[in-house]
């Protein structure tokens, strides 16, 4: 009698982790909304160069591109943790997510860099309309994946206090959907903003 | 949440998304085409790598049905399409005007 | 030293205006009253327990409505004092500034902080219970949305007092909206009242849109779903695809003014004009947000008391779809005079004509449902009358509207202001005061006073139309709007008048409304079936108040107006109920965090507003800080047993 109330328990809450799943795939859809209207402005926009410069004259397209194969990269070992989390190996799973932390981290530091660099060379965000929708586009990006980061430190927290269960798996595959999701992102930033930029 | 990759398929996605990285890099910075050209072949290469990654990474195909996800996604596909080709079809009023 | 404080409070302070300082004092003694009497019956763990931390949609509805009907009031004050100036030419009941300020907030309030919250009321407190459900699908994030909403309308209205309100509109349109023309405070409280709350609204609508997909009753197919459930399903889909563009465009305005920022600026080579493409790009779908629950309000009205079927139910459907979709496509006739050009604006009036069709597909099925069936002119049927003949004429304007040249005299004149109050008032609010009584008995397990309601009813049908039929007229004869006055000259001063006269009968009317509730929870009759109306779909078929479970047994609901079709079974001779197996339920625990996480909100979005940036932190690491909080929150659930629900139906008069 107990395990017929707790297998139906269990599977009551694997429908509620999934439907938690379905919900996230929904959010990321609004969040493509947010991203579409601000590569709207930027296209928009991307000409409106006022007295500052163009993109072909500030966009460096060697950092550009480690910071493309850095990111992909991450979102590659965020899979390999996935594939961990299938096989029930906590460890590794750790691990993957661990190195695609530093990857993320080495992502964010290049772009902090390239807009420090950027803003000394008198390219700032109040420069000109280009400038406010590049930095903007760009910078929320950017605020995406360090909220990742931060999120996936939280979340190996947790799988070192309470292990694999159902909860902590779910948790897992949003994280992996959110992470994928801003590789996407970034594919279209890197050809909308930087190829289309010094072409 | 049947929604497993094997390594297979995580490799193979991270593969053809390099290689979709490299090609658009290689004829841009090689100018290898007309600009008009060039921008229709690395938009192409773009959907094509967001069609890779969502197969390969974010397995996609393998959600349970009602596929309510992929209709929401095809809907905002539609609509982030619509803002954006709608907006600068409405804002480049100006080369009308001169 | 002192100074120092002055100084800073005349510029933090409101000063100057005497009605603003009337508020100030109202203020304050209202809210020593309410800690007062909260103090004296010991009843802060109540309000903790009961209603900050409940994760209950159904109190999460109730909390909703009352903020809403707080904010009715507040902008129907606005209206009344813009309609106190115009009632006769030159008046200086308010200088220029103080009018700006009030049409902005009413707008504002109106549309943001009253039909929106009202309209999640709504949806909080009737959809979970007509497709069969315990719950939404995620009881947390409905309290952070209503929290969300709470700070961020409080946010907004603290403008008045403290600051400064807006003054640029209800959607505050750049150059005005930036910096050089709005220094102050205004336009931030404007952007993150707005944006806070706004989380919230998107958070609604992934909630309903996941709860009516996943958790309709067994049995339930979509096409087999009420027409209300209908409705707030196509209503989410609209929020989840429109309200993102609205956060990120009001965000851009706010770096423009935060980090001299070249959007939408008149200098740096930036362009209002995609300010306002972008906002009419959320503006519009979010008229169909409000005003399709109110259609789905009327679906149930119409065929509850027509004691008929809903004619046409697929066709229903189908036009909510439709209408949804086209929504998307018709932004552009708001700046129609914009200048985007022939073959733009050729697109957009037709797509907006196109959607008079299935809008009036519905209109004929309801008027088709009535015809023949055993009509009761209850309080919800009376508004629903109301709304057919209201919302045809605001309709009808709105297609003229839609015809670009003849815009080009309209656009932004009397006429437009009478077409979208045409369509909003007798559309979405009596929509939504026919679903507030309709639904008040299994809210509060009493009904409406009768009599009040229909002078109320009386008072606001009648008085709309005295209000707003000579604003159109006004509109031909060249009055523009937001005018804060004009003169004798302009042969305006009789119609502006007689409107003044019928605004003040709407205000009767809500305060007939307003005794009515007061006298109703003394001496209303008693729901004591749970079934007052004789009602068609499933919430009718639990006790009136819904236990917090909603359902003691999950109903198996096939057929369309499954409760109907229950009730027709049950009074077969040879009907036979069937033994059930309760079993233990589910149910989320209370939590403090979205009340606590919303706060911090709050403080960051006033750190954002004046600009202070340790604020903004102190603010940003507590949302952080709850957010982690809540991540690691594992126990978050418990289990009713079943003694317990046997009660819980006993006391209520049922039989399990």
């Amino acid at each position: 009698m107990m395990s017929a109330i707790t297998s139906q328990h269990d599977h009551h809450v694997e429908e509620l982790e999934s439907m938690k799943v379905m919900g996230f795939w929904i959010f990321l859809v609004t969040d493509c909304l947010i991203f579409g209207t601000l590569f709207a402005t930027y296209a928009v926009l991307v000409n409106h160069i006022a007295n500052g410069p163009s993109g072909k004259e500030i966009f460096e397209l060697s950092g550009v591109t480690w910071e493309t194969f850095i990111l992909l990269t991450s979102s590659f070992t965020s899979g390999l943790a996935m594939l961990a989390m299938h096989k029930g190996n906590k460890k590794q799973i750790i691990n993957w997510l661990i190195v695609t932390i530093l990857l993320g981290m080495s992502f964010v530091g290049l772009e902090v860099r390239e807009f420090a660099h950027m803003v000394d060379e008198g390219a700032s965000i109040s420069t000109s309309a280009f400038l406010t929708a590049f930095f903007t586009l760009v910078g929320t990006h950017g605020l995406h994946v360090s909220l990742g980061i931060l999120w996936m430190i939280g979340l190996i927290i947790q799988l070192f206090q309470r292990g694999l269960n159902v909860k902590t798996k779910r948790k897992l595959t949003v994280i992996g959907l959110y992470w994928h999701f801003l590789d996407v992102v970034w594919i279209f930033i890197f050809t909308i903003v930087y190829l289309m930029g010094v072409m | 949440m049947e929604n497993h990759g094997s390594l297979k398929s995580y490799v193979t996605g991270f593969i053809l998304s390099i290689i979709l990285t490299i090609i658009p890099l290689l004829l841009v910075t090689n100018h290898a085409f007309s600009k008009g050209a060039l921008v229709a072949a690395i938009i192409t290469m773009a959907v094509l790598q967001f069609v890779i990654q969502l197969v390969f990474f974010m397995h996609i195909r393998e959600s349970e049905k009602p596929r309510y996800n992929v209709f929401a996604l095809a809907l905002g596909i539609v609509f982030v399409i619509t803002i954006v080709i709608g907006s600068i079809w409405i804002m480049t009023f100006n080369s009308v005007v001169q | 030293m002192w100074e120092k404080i002055k100084d800073f409070s005349s510029g933090f302070f409101v000063t100057g205006e005497p009605m603003i300082y009337g508020a100030d004092v109202a203020i304050v003694l209202v809210s020593l009253a309410i800690v007062y009497v909260l103090t004296r019956y010991k009843k802060w763990g109540w309000l903790w327990r009961e209603w900050l931390t409940t994760v209950d949609h159904k109190k999460i509805g109730i909390m909703y409505i009352i903020a809403a009907l707080l904010m009715l009031f507040r902008g129907g004050v606005d209206a009344l004092l813009m309609r106190t100036q115009l009632a006769l030419p030159g008046l200086h009941f308010l200088d220029s500034n103080h009018y700006n300020e009030i049409f902005t907030t009413h707008g504002t309030i109106m549309i943001l902080f009253m039909a929106m919250p009202l309209m999640f009321g709504l949806f909080n407190i009737a959809v979970p219970l007509q497709i069969g459900a315990r719950d939404v699908a995620y009881p947390f994030l409905n309290a952070v949305s209503f929290w969300m909403f709470f700070f961020g309308a409080l946010l907004f209205n603290l403008s008045f007092v403290i600051g400064g309100s807006p003054n640029a509109g209800w959607l505050s349109y750049p150059p005005l909206s930036e910096i050089p023309y709005s220094s102050g405070p205004g336009q931030n409280f404007y952007v993150w009242g707005i944006n806070i709350s706004g989380i919230g609204s998107t958070a609604t609508g992934i909630n309903f849109l996941v709860t009516i997909l996943k958790m309709r009753a067994p049995g339930m197919k979509l096409m087999k779903m009420p027409l209300f459930t209908w409705s707030v399903l196509a209503s989410c889909i609209l929020i989840i695809f429109s309200f993102p563009v609205f956060t990120a465009t009001l965000a851009m305005l706010y770096i423009d003014r935060f980090l001299g920022g070249h959007f939408f600026t008149m200098t740096g080579a930036g362009n209002p004009m995609m300010y306002i493409n972008l906002i009419w790009m959320w503006g519009h779908p979010e008229v169909y947000i409000v005003v399709l629950p109110a259609f789905g309000i009327f679906s149930e009205v119409v065929a509850t008391f027509s004691k008929k079927k809903i004619f046409g139910y697929k066709s229903m459907v189908f036009s909510l779809i439709l209408i949804s979709v086209i929504s998307y496509f018709t932004w552009a006739h708001h700046f129609f005079t914009m200048g985007a050009g022939a073959d733009v604006n050729t697109f957009f009036a037709i797509a907006t004509m196109a959607i008079a069709i299935p809008t009036g597909v519905k209109i004929f099925n309801w008027l088709f449902t009535m015809y023949k069936g055993r009509i009761e002119f209850s309080q919800p049927m009376l508004w629903t009358i109301g709304f057919i003949v209201c919302f045809v004429i605001g309709g009808a304007t709105g297609v003229m509207l839609s015809i670009a040249p003849a815009d080009y005299q309209y656009h932004n004149s009397y006429f437009l202001i009478a077409h979208f109050h045409n369509t909003l008032i007798g559309g979405v609010v009596f929509g939504y005061l026919a679903g507030l009584i309709y639904w008040w008995p299994k809210m509060f397990g009493f009904k409406l006073n009768d009599r009040l309601g229909k002078w109320a009813f009386w008072f606001w049908n009648i008085g709309f139309y005295v209000c707003f039929l000579p604003q159109y007229a006004l509109g031909f004869m060249g009055m523009t709007r937001r005018l804060y006055t004009y003169g004798w000259d302009r042969g305006w001063a009789s119609l502006n008048f007689v409107s003044t006269i019928g605004a003040f009968l709407m205000g009767i009317g809500f305060i007939f409304q307003a005794v009515q509730i007061i006298y109703s929870i003394k001496h209303g009759e008693k729901d004591t079936t749970g079934d007052p109306w004789n009602g068609r779909t499933l919430e009718w078929s639990i006790p009136s108040p819904a236990p917090h479970y909603n359902f003691a047994v999950v109903p198996y609901a096939p057929e369309q107006d499954a409760w109907w079709e229950m009730k027709k079974k049950m009074q077969d001779p040879d009907y036979k109920k069937e033994k059930v197996e309760l079993e233990p339920i589910h149910m989320p625990k209370n939590t403090g965090i979205p009340f606590i996480m919303s706060f911090f909100w709050f403080i960051a979005g006033f750190g954002f507003t004046f600009e202070w940036v340790w604020m903004i932190v102190v603010g940003l690491i507590g949302v952080a800080a709850t957010m982690f909080a809540r991540s690691f929150q594992y126990d978050d659930d418990y289990y009713i047993p079943v003694e317990e629900i046997k009660e819980t139906e006993s006391a209520m008069g049922r039989v399990v």
